[in-house]
């Protein structure tokens, strides 16, 4: 068994990988269902409409879906421009911490008007992300230090720092204890998108922002000499096109989204910060980035995709009793599968008599 | 096995050899045969399919159909185990070797099982400097392979293949990266080595040593075996249209008396980097002319390629153009006009995953005929890649396709256009062109040669660097040569001989090779 080469891999292909990489992911799950002794046409028949069957159901993938479109932005844009930022897990809770110091109940700028208070937010939000990843692609440019690692270990250093805070000097003295900020002045909050739900318009800004990235990518010559340097850095560079400023402008891009992420939550979702507010909206960020194949409309369908199967899941384990850990595996064998899945629109394998 | 018993069995025999990769015939039913003591040249231009046969014979590839046999014997396909004890050997172009390893380590490695607890050198050594007499082929066998030269590596190569019993030994464009004179070595060496009894088949697109080196030539294109000619009663003219299907017309020459400097390095050093460097170096490229820099890879063409291409800056010595010194920011030259063509179009000329016109408006976004506030202005970059496409008759499908998708000659005919195009209907004032031709067929090379001679003869400077003889001494009105980072004078090309310059390219003086090509 060998690999060849494909003389051509088609558009087609490419379009249509994602969807095949998740047909194989629900039939190799569906193996551990078996093994799990649930009936497995059920028991994706139960996620399918814990995920989209009600009107709650749905209310709540839509929720659960609106930090996903921005982490699996930020992982897009990163990994568009060649900068793979494992680190949206801790520009989330940073963002959220930022936007919780300008934000909460009984802070000094409370007087501040309401709409100056909100803008304040996002943008710290969004600047405490993006901080994050100044340091990696500054070390990256000036000495070639690899990003994966400098921005998956921030990760524990952010969650640390949070830790801290909310611990120390932001801690809520009402808490009775608990490690968690000072709730969000109501003012600040999201509004909602539909009656009796959790779904908020942060939904409608990471739908927005990821239309805004796909019209930069394709428009603008910034976009051009993202995926450019993305592409190929040398040839970029032989080319005139501005490598380092681009790399830096698109890390910080990319942390300023998963910094928004961070704030949706805490204004949309939430409304104070605690340390397990992310089941892992970071990580999950680059499965949907991949799954989308960079593009940013494609990650609001890919978010929806991982938020259901994470929704699903909760009420199928419950009517099932399979695990509700299958979700997590369902994700990261989703992964795997898009790898393999662009693999084989590259090449073919040829089966050898031998 | 026994050979003797065989006068009439060739060594090898190729029938119906077909394989595909899609849609492309990369093979199309091959029959081929190798005599005894032959040397066979198989001639072809890139993609005709050379490699892909080679690739099957060593049993890297399967092919889709066809027998193989040698000496009589099948030989299993798929399997290049087989191949080596059936006693095929390989010498690639790009060397197998590791560096930091002997050549006696080089000779002997992979040919021990791994259970073997301890490795036989000292027979294995013994083995090797009888194979290196035997073969007239000096060589320490304790030699560290990265201190060798490139043509002693080529020996090592060669010996390798020698000392596990090739009897059949496929070189593959041996003499691309030799000197003139180490690919006289190299020629003197084949023949010892049919004297020895084995059969060669030589790869290349150098029409005059295939005639010089080879009995029979058979000539590849698109996949299909076109012609079979003994090497005696053939020409180069011939065969070149065989290669390529149609006549050739090689491009003329046009003189004119050079103008002005344009291009002014002096007493330049570069810091040491990955690819060389150059010590106080100077070189002057005047309007009109073509000057050519000579050299085997490695000797400071990057570096110099660097400095002339606005990447980067010298550490001592001045580099102006048209009289001003520019900073090394590619678009600070671009808007001097100054038309670059990288060494390697793959990895720098263009990038792959864009579109060809994408690729064709990289270097020019910037400039207000394309971009506006930072918007791209998709349709004048379209109309832009549209008029180079026509200008230049590149050959694509269209202007949306990635630009990996060319190939090699069109897409340097892109690389070119976009280089070229400088300041839109204003012709370039100064052209680095570094290995312009490399990897191209007849046809691609020529109408590269033929763009780069107009463009020269328009007025502009033009530099181009190369480890082509033939093609320096095609297009290049003088000529230097780079050894270790220093430039011999840049004579005119009539005063070289192939003699000569493979002296100053291998870091001699000129003066002492006069009487080597008077002997």
């Amino acid at each position: 068994m060998r690999l060849e080469a494909r003389s051509a891999s088609s558009r087609m292909a490419q379009l249509l990988a994602p969807f095949a990489a998740v047909l194989i992911t629900l039939l190799v799950c569906a193996l551990l269902v078996a093994w799990a002794g649930a009936p497995v046409g059920r028991t994706y028949a139960l996620l399918f409409e814990g995920a989209f069957g009600s009107r709650f159901a749905l209310s709540e993938t839509l929720t659960r879906a609106t930090p996903l479109v921005l982490t699996g932005l930020a992982a897009a844009v990163a990994f568009r421009a060649g900068f793979y930022n494992i680190g949206a897990e801790g520009q989330l809770y940073v963002g959220a911490l930022a936007a919780v110091a300008v934000g909460a109940q009984g802070g000094s700028l409370e007087a501040l008007p309401p709409t100056l208070r909100f803008v304040l937010m996002m943008l710290a939000g969004a600047a405490a992300g993006a901080l994050m990843l100044a340091g990696p692609a500054l070390l990256k440019i000036r000495f070639g230090v690899d990003e994966v690692v400098t921005t998956l270990l921030l990760n524990f250093i952010a969650l640390l720092f949070v830790s801290m805070m909310l611990d120390g000097p932001m801690k809520d003295p009402l808490a009775m204890g608990w490690p968690q900020s000072a709730a969000l002045d109501p003012q600040l909050e999201l509004s909602r998108l539909m009656a009796r739900s959790r779904v908020h318009s942060g939904l409608l800004l990471a739908c927005v922002l990821a239309l805004a990235i796909w019209i930069v990518e394709r428009f603008t010559t910034f976009g051009f000499a993202l995926r450019a340097v993305g592409a190929n850095a040398r040839a970029a560079a032989f080319a005139g096109l501005p490598v380092a400023r681009t790399l830096i402008l698109g890390a910080l891009l990319s942390g300023a989204l998963a910094g928004l992420a961070g704030v949706g939550e805490v204004a949309g979702r939430t409304s104070y910060l605690t340390l397990d507010m992310s089941p892992g909206y970071g990580y999950s960020g680059i499965v949907i980035a991949m799954l989308a194949g960079l593009n940013p409309l494609g990650v609001i369908l890919a978010a929806i995709f991982v938020a259901s199967v994470l929704v699903g899941a909760d009420s199928m384990s419950r009517a099932v009793g399979v695990p509700n850990y299958l979700a997590d595996v369902i994700v990261a064998t989703s992964l795997l599968a898009i790898l393999v899945a662009g693999l084989f629109t590259r090449y073919r394998i040829r089966w050898s008599s031998r | 096995m026994t050979v003797s018993a065989g006068q009439a069995l060739p060594a090898l025999r190729l029938t119906g050899i077909s394989k595909r990769f899609g849609s492309l015939v990369a093979n199309a039913d091959i029959d081929l045969e190798l005599a005894p003591g032959e040397v066979l040249a198989l001639l072809g231009e890139n993609g005709a399919g050379k490699s892909t046969l080679v690739s099957i014979l060593f049993g890297h590839y399967l092919a889709d159909s066809g027998r193989i046999e040698v000496f009589g014997q099948p030989l299993p396909p798929g399997d290049p185990a087989a191949a080596l004890a059936a006693g095929i050997g390989m010498v690639h172009q790009h060397f197998t070797l590791a560096d930091n390893l002997s050549v006696l380590d080089n000779v002997m490695l992979g040919s021990e099982p791994l259970w073997q607890a301890f490795s036989r050198r000292r027979a294995g050594r013994a083995k090797l400097l009888d194979t290196a007499t035997r073969f007239g082929l000096a060589i320490d066998p304790e030699a560290s392979v990265g201190r060798l030269s490139v043509g002693e590596r080529q020996r090592v190569e060669i010996l390798k293949a020698l000392w596990r019993g090739a009897r059949i030994l496929i070189l593959d464009e041996p003499t691309a990266v030799l000197t003139p004179q180490e690919s006289e070595q190299l020629f003197e060496t084949l023949s010892v080595l049919v004297r020895e009894g084995l059969s060669l088949v030589f790869i290349s697109h150098k029409l005059a040593e295939v005639l010089r080196v080879c009995d029979r030539v058979a000539v590849l294109r698109a996949g299909r075996l076109v012609a079979e000619r003994p090497a005696r009663g053939t020409s180069r003219a011939e065969l070149a249209e065989l290669m390529v299907g149609r006549s050739v017309q090689a491009p003329t020459r046009l003189r004119r008396a050079p103008g002005e400097v344009v291009l002014d390095i002096d007493q330049v050093s570069t810091p040491a980097g990955r690819h060389g460097r150059l010590d106080n170096t100077s070189l002057q490229v005047r309007a009109g002319e073509i000057v050519a820099i000579a050299g085997v890879a490695g000797n400071g063409q990057q570096a110099l390629a660097g400095l002339a291409c606005g990447l980067a800056t010298a550490r001592r010595g001045r580099v102006t153009v048209t009289g001003e010194a520019l900073p090394a920011r590619p678009r600070a030259w671009i808007s001097r006009k100054v038309a670059r063509i990288p060494e390697d179009r793959h990895a720098v000329g263009v990038i792959g995953d864009l579109t060809v016109w994408e690729n064709a408006v990289s270097e020019r976004l910037h400039t207000p005929s394309f971009s506006r506030f930072g918007w791209i202005r998709r349709a004048a970059a379209r109309a832009f890649a549209i008029s180079l496409v026509e200008g230049f008759d590149i050959r694509l499908s269209g202007i949306e396709v990635p630009a990996r998708t060319l190939s090699g000659g069109n897409m340097q005919k892109l690389v070119l256009a976009r280089a070229l195009a400088v300041g839109g209907s204003e012709a370039p004032v100064l052209i680095v062109a570094n290995q312009p031709t490399w990897g191209l067929d007849i046809g691609a090379v020529a109408e590269i040669h033929r763009k780069l001679l107009e463009a020269a003869a328009a007025g502009a400077a033009v530099l181009v660097i190369s480890e082509d003889l033939d093609e320096i001494m095609t297009i290049a009105d003088r000529v230097a040569a780079i050894f270790k980072g220093r430039l011999s004078a840049a004579l005119p090309v009539e005063e070289w001989t192939p003699g000569k310059l493979g002296l100053a390219m291998a870091g001699t003086s000129p003066d002492a090779a006069e009487h080597i090509d008077a002997a």
